[in-house]
């Protein structure tokens, strides 16, 4: 047992902090509880939920954020989920893309599967993420530090990372209650418009 | 006669994919080089995170292409199973048949061998690439993205792409 877990946030908490200062940002959430907390607190067409392909929601959003330049891409991840990928943390590094805010929450656990320890307690992701080349990497404990800077990462050109220490209390959510096919659909809609760009290619 | 991997990207270009990453092989160097002179190819650092970029970049409007040895076919299929295909996120493999008929290094021998039946097995439709055929191969691959919306595999062997 952690002895500051008493004083930290919950992930649900945080979440719902960090969703309550979005407006039309694009939010890719990792596998696991962050996703069905994110639907719970608040859900919205601008949000993927990933439910596998447990690691790749920066990549997901890096592709995203290419795609898209002027829109703001904000990936909700977590320790386990970025230490699973963290050639990813190198990707974004090289290739720098300024609409890009990476938020971790990190619990040192992996929470949905029984609370096992991640090795986010000894390796400072987010001086890998500055090692790597990400503009802005901050490191917080509170919530209203937290909330101060995902507001000035999300009005900032980017690629930025901001690692939040939460507390390993999940949220008594349910799953999130979208099937994935039609998760793609809203959420290609509400990037893209309709008719925004092309479908596929043009079979020849 | 090898198909000259400018043109090939020409093709997948006029056909409007319109977004390329992946991880190298030296089967498809001609194609990486031409994508690279023309300012479209966005590196990878794993095939499996290449995979999640062009899910990404569908979602946000594009066309996209992954290239990859048959290697990273392996470190992708978590990936392509349980993104792509449950989410229906298209994207074209271009993935490079290394090991292809047993002649080949030998870490590269048994991804040959089952190369097709790993994808008959996801249920990723795939095609070899021949280059006598490259623009019904390509417009084969455009049809099954239009109308199935996985990913297609379109092989590349030795030789086929200059």
């Amino acid at each position: 047992m952690r002895p500051e877990e008493g004083v930290l946030t919950s992930r649900g908490r945080a979440i719902g902090a960090v969703l309550d200062l979005l407006t039309d940002e694009l939010v890719v959430v990792c596998n696991g509880f962050a996703s069905r907390e994110a639907f719970a607190q608040r859900d919205r067409p601008e949000n993927f939920y990933m439910i596998g392909s447990m690691g790749l929601a920066p990549a997901i959003g890096l592709g995203l954020a290419l795609a898209q330049p002027k829109r703001k891409v904000v990936v909700l991840d977590g320790d386990g989920n970025v230490l699973m990928a963290l050639g990813t943390l190198a990707t974004v590094g090289a290739l720098k893309p300024k609409n890009l805010v990476h938020i971790v929450f990190d619990n040192e656990t992996y929470g949905s599967t029984g609370n096992q320890p991640t090795i986010s307690r000894t390796v400072r992701l987010e001086q890998v993420a500055k090692a790597a080349g990400y503009k802005n990497a901050e490191r917080v404990r509170e919530l209203d530090d937290a909330v101060y800077e995902a507001k000035t990462m999300l009005k900032d050109d980017g690629p930025s990372f901001l690692l939040v220490k939460v507390s390993e209390l999940a949220d008594d959510v349910g799953r999130v209650e979208i099937e994935p096919a039609a998760m793609t659909e809203r959420f290609r809609k509400a990037a893209v418009g309709v008719g925004g760009a092309s479908a596929g290619p043009l079979p020849r | 006669m090898p198909f000259p991997a400018k043109d090939f990207v020409g093709l997948l270009q006029e056909a409007g994919f319109d977004f390329f990453t992946g991880v190298p092989d030296s089967t498809l160097a001609g194609v990486i080089a031409a994508l690279i002179e023309r300012r479209a190819y966005v590196p990878a650092v794993r095939e499996d995170e290449a995979v999640g970029m062009a899910a990404g970049a569908y979602m946000g409007g594009r066309v996209p292409v992954v290239l990859m040895q048959n290697s990273g076919l392996g470190t992708s299929l978590n990936a392509l199973i349980s993104l792509n295909l449950i989410y229906l996120q298209p994207c074209l493999l271009l993935i490079s048949w290394r090991g292809h008929d047993g002649k080949d290094a030998p870490e590269h021998l048994i991804m040959g061998q089952v190369l097709a039946q790993q994808l008959d097995l996801v249920r990723i439709p795939h095609r070899t690439l021949k280059a006598e055929t490259v623009r019904e191969d390509l417009g084969w691959a455009a049809q099954a993205f239009m109308a199935r919306r996985i990913p297609v595999a379109l092989l590349v062997t030795k030789g086929v792409l200059s």
